[in-house]
């Protein structure tokens, strides 16, 4: 049973059929629309406690007319509690929603790809296809190939080399652009209008961008139902934390979650800030920019979900702040040090946020914070180049481990020993 | 045809220049995919004008209520998307290529 009823121009309010479609005639993007009602008398905290740990438990809350038939073992990542971490930030009640060991292909995409690739079944597509920064065409190229579609990714040529291996492996057609994100990302516009491909990202937007609510759902079931205080996000195109806010919004609505106010706070790097850029300014409108950072997972200068980005940080009573890419590694090492979870680039543009909010007075340290990790560390491995102390090398000889290792540790730490 | 259009029309000390333009599906609502156009106008405002004469109600899609260029849409000028070219004030040359493309795709973070 499908509780989704059509598509709505978020600018005009124009309602569309179902369908594969870009954009409203008056050029603003679509919106998905529900039985709300129907959420309302069906679902309850039991039904969805009664389903495996996937993001399918919210399956009525997702644009799907039927049930999912691919990527079935996807999110219900670890919601973890961060008492390290929280100390060296300096503030009271953290957890990690912890997309870095999402399913299949470790980030937060692997959720937003789920629901596209379900959708392009239902639509007829045999071609898959994404613009993307790294994460997305890794997602894209395993959803695919486990649904036995041909994919194809679009991907700047200067990506990390995991990210390209980790997209050829799975069979995915790897097409590398001589140029930035952005123009990726125009030229996938182009072939989408053109050639009928099942773009995730593109004519599949609509319905792509609502796998992300799933991330909230979980942090709100897994806090025992109920929403935190505020919750640092990575921003890129902007549409992930629209889709937090709108998540506990559903989620209040329905009467799953007591409603609260909650706080959206925004990271970005500050080699591409378009989004806080906007909000410090104190309005919405985006200026794009020429992205130049280490996070290039979030390195898009013309975010797509920008103007509704710094409207729900804005709405919430957030704020938006970004980090140098020096600040950006350390919050990489602070995470790895304190709690033992390796992100991404993007994981130390959001610790370092938050860092720096909570430093600043900005957010307060003693509300219940949720920090959004939402790729692995695995990928970016070429962001800690020369940025950590590797160790010493010495020959298989109890003399030089005590002389060159243990003297050290000795001369540097007290140890307890007995 | 757009060389022989090139220089006609003197406007306030502009020329109009041949461009080729790329109008997608979205804005020329038809069935088959996207219009190349050749066209001979001088900047950003008199392309808008054009359009508006091919495609009925287009410039109330392309522009918000105060006539700036609609935050939805980007306008590409051969690789430069039109604002860091100085927007309004560009002055086309001869054979740039520009795209109408809706800000539409994206990352998802």
């Amino acid at each position: 049973m499908s509780y989704v009823t059509g598509l709505k121009c978020r600018e005009c309010g124009k309602d569309y059929p179902i369908a594969p479609r870009v954009v409203c005639d008056c050029i603003a993007p679509l919106e998905i629309m529900y039985d709300v009602a129907g959420w309302k008398r069906d679902l309850t905290r039991e039904k969805i406690a009664s389903r495996p740990p996937n993001m399918w438990r919210y399956r009525e809350l997702l644009p799907l007319s039927n049930d999912p038939t691919v990527s079935l073992n996807v999110g219900y990542t670890p919601l973890v509690n961060a008492p390290r971490l929280a100390k060296a930030i300096g503030c009271r009640k953290l957890w990690i929603k912890n997309d870095a060991v999402n399913s299949p292909t470790l980030s937060f995409k692997d959720r937003v790809v789920a629901v596209a690739l379900n959708k392009a079944i239902e639509f007829g597509f045999k071609i898959i296809a994404c613009a993307s920064t790294g994460n997305l065409a890794n997602a894209v190229a395993a959803h695919s190939a486990a649904a036995g579609l041909q994919a194809y990714v679009f991907i700047p040529e200067d990506l990390e080399e995991a990210k390209i291996i980790g997209s050829a492996v799975y069979g995915a057609k790897v097409v590398k652009i001589r140029g930035n994100y952005d123009q990726v990302n125009r030229l996938c516009s182009q072939i989408a209008g053109e050639h009928g491909w099942g773009f995730v990202n593109v004519n599949l937007r609509a319905f792509y961008a609502e796998g992300s609510k799933t991330l909230a759902y979980e942090v709100a079931e897994q806090l025992g139902w109920r929403l935190p205080d505020q919750v640092v996000v990575p921003m890129a195109g902007g549409s992930l934390i629209t889709r937090v806010g709108k998540a506990f919004d559903e989620l209040t609505e329905i009467g799953l979650v007591e409603g609260k106010p909650y706080i959206l706070y925004g990271a970005q790097a500050t080699g591409c800030s378009p989004i806080t850029t906007a909000t410090k300014a104190g309005h919405r409108e985006i200026e794009p920019q020429r992205p130049s950072t280490i996070a290039r997972s979030l390195a898009i200068g013309n975010p797509a979900d920008g103007y509704y980005a710094t409207g729900a940080i804005m709405a919430s009573g957030g704020a938006g702040e970004d980090v140098s890419d020096p600040e950006v590694v350390a919050g990489m090492k602070l995470l790895a040090e304190t709690e033992g979870i390796l992100g991404e680039t993007a994981a130390g543009v959001t610790v370092a946020v938050a860092q720096k909010l909570l430093a600043s007075g900005r957010m307060n340290p003693d509300a219940e914070t949720v920090l959004c990790v939402t790729g692995n560390g695995l990928k970016t491995l070429d962001a800690l180049q020369n940025q950590l102390d590797l160790g010493l090398t010495i020959r298989p000889r109890l003399e030089e481990f005590e002389e060159q290792v243990l003297n050290a540790v000795q001369a540097s730490v007290p140890v307890a020993v007995s | 045809m757009a060389s022989a259009l090139a220089h006609i029309g003197k406007k306030e000390g502009t020329f109009n220049m041949g461009i080729k333009v790329r109008v997608p599906t979205a804005i020329t609502r038809g069935a088959t995919g996207s219009d190349n156009l050749d066209l001979a106008v001088a900047n950003l405002p008199e392309l808008l004008v054009k359009l508006e004469s091919l495609y009925p109600g287009v410039k109330a899609s392309l522009l918000d209520e105060k006539g700036n260029l609609n935050r939805f849409v980007n306008i590409y000028v051969n690789d430069e998307d039109i604002r860091f070219l100085g927007g309004d004030k560009y002055q086309f040359q001869e054979g740039d290529e520009v795209l109408l493309i809706p800000s539409i795709a994206g990352g998802a973070y």
